[in-house]
């Protein structure tokens, strides 16, 4: 492991008001070699979906194979790549330069169910007198847990399968559920153990959680520099520490670019920005309002003056809001990737961006 | 002054008739996770309040500041009264936050034995269904808003608007359906010959049924272990005698929402899943006979200045940075344009809802630069909600 992005940049986020610089990265210094299994969460509305699917083209990258699950039956994946909505199949979705690749399976509990008694209990017709009777849309859909351990049971086999003695994917990417619901999904297992106090689910449910809590296995936050997101990676950090999880890297997605150096910040934030210079740069620019008669001209130009400066308060707020939350996710003591703005809205394009500033911030 | 990005003939959202109107009951706040519905179910219901109606608000899962604004420190499944409303307001407002759990409590102990009701409660798998069931939060909110309404209706004085935030979940259309899934469960064939695999043999052309139960089961018992099929079997035996009080209320209070004294206000953030969202469920609910308010348009960035585009304001900022005079004025000019930029795509998303969905009332409230954490904040919230 390289040293973690949050080390190199320790020292200029502990001034919040200072903006993050851009840093040279060491060539191909990546955090996690040795994964196999990356589980991405994050609130909802934080961009957690197109961070997996970053992770798993940056990690396909040098001739390398990985997989992104998806398990909340939403098609994500389809409509970030643009392609057709994935069935319950395995498929290859994008090819990187090298020879890598990236497959995408979307994880449906009711057909993960069936393809599992099949697999363990050769019950091709009793899974069908089930399927009739309910059973496994109440075990798929209902029963509490039964879908999460379908869910994850399917990513185990993914992560664990191997071909000539080799594993098939060099790493799993999982589009997991949202912060909210991480502990109590990757802790399911848990509790099936207890539940299930003897048998063949008992068993399985104890090799997943020791596949979870091994150094195989990193759970990666996904936030924004906002109020809500950081309070539920901070909430979920505890809770997976809590739980013997492990904990791996917090991307700060959308972050946004900051324009205004820090003195004129300061200047803004304190009301003290002179409307003087700001007006007569309007006029040297010749911005200078609306209205054709010079009186209105003039007035223009003030209202001008006056919305920017409320702007850059406003900005200034901001910034100062980021900076506080920022310092909030170094406490957390874990690897801190960010991931620009990019404008426009999330494309394949844009989806690749991210690729490389994954890569240059040695996530993957 | 924000510039008016809407069509013409996009109707708005006017909370205030919504909120005055005595004939509005019940208020819902849907959407997407992540969009502010907690936020917005809060600030209706304290600009409610403070035009004279008696409001109760049901929140779920609040951000922590938001909760401390409220009072809403205790988590105790009661409504409590929030302070610091203007003076001289007549109305009044509680507000509170869902235990799932403990409202699943009540409902097992209001309609079974104390005995019943204590097996219930003990029982391990019921531990797991209501604390980490999908759908428990739903249902139970749904629940819980059908007790409030009982409880506004019993007394005199009691609560005339109900505000209720819908759980974080990742389709809004959960709130409608998760509830509906547990009453298939619960009325389901598999229930049924889980309680009593027994009555379902005997006839002879009953036969082929049985034996293929009889496979079904004991396959169930060697996937799941044979404790925990007791455990649920003991679980569906207990609850056997509620059912009928169960699918009642959930029906009873699926029917509330369609009555014309509740109203949904879908919230959404002008980012097009939260938007794609917000189309399903207004689609939805006009499939349901379900009355939509209108659609509210949270966090939008406004400018706050007129009749300077993003074009033009980068090729004035360009200019300056070529003579090199006039520094701050470039880097405000370069704030705006970027402003205007985030505008420009914000309106874009949101024009593919309004396209689809012209009839539908809209309103916009503008991005914070800060989070909620007092009342000032919300009554600001409120105020913007009735601009439009």
């Amino acid at each position: 492991m390289g040293e973690p992005y949050r080390e190199r940049h320790r020292d200029t986020w502990l001034n919040t008001l200072d903006a993050v610089p851009v840093v040279e990265h060491p060539p191909r210094d990546t955090d996690w070699a040795g994964v196999r299994l990356h589980v991405v969460t994050g609130k909802g509305g934080t961009g957690k979906t197109t961070v997996a699917a970053a992770l798993a083209l940056a990690l396909a990258l040098d001739g390398r194979r990985t997989l992104l699950c998806e398990v909340e039956d939403r098609q994500g994946i389809a409509q970030l790549f643009d392609v057709a909505p994935l069935p319950y199949a395995e498929r290859r979705i994008a090819l990187s330069p090298g020879g890598g690749e990236v497959w995408a399976l979307s994880i449906e509990p009711k057909a993960a169910l069936l393809e599992y008694l099949d697999l363990f209990y050769h019950l091709g017709r009793a899974g069908k007198a089930l399927e009739k009777m309910g059973a496994i849309d109440f075990a798929a859909t209902i029963a509490p847990g039964i879908r999460d351990v379908l869910l994850t049971g399917k990513v185990y086999e993914a992560v664990r399968r191997r071909k000539a003695g080799t594993p098939v994917y060099d790493a799993v990417v999982l589009d997991a559920p949202p912060t909210g619901r991480i502990g109590r999904f990757l802790n399911v297992n848990e509790s099936v153990r207890e539940l299930a106090r003897a048998g063949p689910v008992h068993r399985q449910a104890g090799s997943i959680m020791a596949l979870l809590r091994s150094p195989m296995t990193v759970v990666h936050l996904v936030t924004l520099l906002e109020d809500m997101p950081v309070q539920e990676t901070e909430d979920g950090t505890a809770e997976l520490r809590r739980m013997g999880l492990p904990v791996g890297g917090i991307v700060i997605n959308q972050v946004r670019e900051q324009i205004l150096p820090r003195p004129v910040l300061s200047e803004a934030l304190a009301g003290r920005l002179d409307p003087a210079p700001v007006h007569a740069g309007l006029r040297a620019a010749g911005l200078t309002g609306r209205g054709h008669r010079a009186l209105a001209a003039t007035a223009g130009t003030e209202l001008m003056t006056e919305g920017l400066i409320a702007q850059a308060v406003d900005h200034g707020v901001r910034v100062a809001l980021e900076n506080r939350l920022r310092h909030r996710l170094t406490r957390l003591e874990r690897p801190l990737y960010e991931i620009p703005a990019l404008s426009g809205g999330i494309d394949p394009g844009s989806l690749y961006r991210t690729v490389s500033v994954l890569r240059e911030q040695g996530m993957a | 002054m924000p510039v008016d990005p809407w069509p013409e003939d996009q109707p708005r959202l006017d909370i205030d008739g919504l909120l005055d109107d005595p004939t509005t009951r019940v208020v819902v706040c849907c959407g997407a996770g992540g969009v502010g519905k907690t936020t917005i179910a809060a600030a209706s219901a304290l600009r409610a309040a403070e035009r004279g109606r008696r409001v109760v608000v049901l929140t779920i899962d609040p951000a922590r500041r938001l909760a401390q604004a409220l009072g809403l420190e205790e988590l105790d499944n009661v409504p409590r009264t929030v302070e610091g409303l203007l003076p001289g307001t007549t109305g009044r407002l509680d507000a509170m936050t869902l235990d799932m759990k403990r409202t699943f409590d009540e409902v097992i102990e209001t309609h079974a034995t104390p005995q019943k009701a204590r097996q219930i409660l003990e029982n391990p798998f019921y531990q797991a269904l209501s604390s980490s069931f999908s759908g428990t939060q739903e249902y139970m909110a749904m629940e819980k808003l059908g007790q409030l309404r009982a409880r506004a209706e019993g007394e005199p004085d009691g609560w005339d608007l109900i505000v209720v935030d819908t759980p974080p979940s990742r389709s809004a259309l959960d709130f409608l359906d998760a509830p509906g899934r547990l009453g298939a469960f619960l009325d389901g064939r598999f229930i049924k010959v889980l309680s009593a695999p027994a009555k379902v043999g005997g006839r002879a052309y009953l036969r082929v049924v049985s034996a293929a139960l009889g496979t079904a089961t004991s396959a169930l018992s060697k996937i799941l272990g044979g404790q925990m099929l007791r455990d649920v079997q003991t679980f569906v035996a207990a609850l056997d005698t509620m059912f009928g009080g169960f699918r009642e209320r959930a029906d009873r209070t699926y029917r509330l929402l369609q009555e014309p004294g509740t109203q949904f206000l879908v919230v959404a953030v002008p980012e097009q899943d939260a938007l794609r969202e917000a189309s399903y469920f207004v689609d939805r609910l006009a499939l349901e006979k379900m009355p939509l308010a209108g659609l509210v348009l949270n966090r939008v960035h406004t400018p706050r200045v007129e009749n300077l585009s993003a074009d033009r304001a980068s090729a004035a900022a360009e200019e300056l940075q070529e003579t090199g005079e006039h520094p701050l004025t470039r880097q405000l000019l370069q704030v705006h344009a970027d402003r205007m930029h985030r505008r420009e795509r914000e309106l874009s998303v949101a024009g593919r809802f309004t396209g689809a969905h012209p009839r539908v009332p809209v309103v916009h409230v503008p991005a914070h630069p800060g989070d909620v954490h007092d009342l000032e904040a919300l009554r600001q919230i409120g105020n913007e909600l009735a601009k439009g």
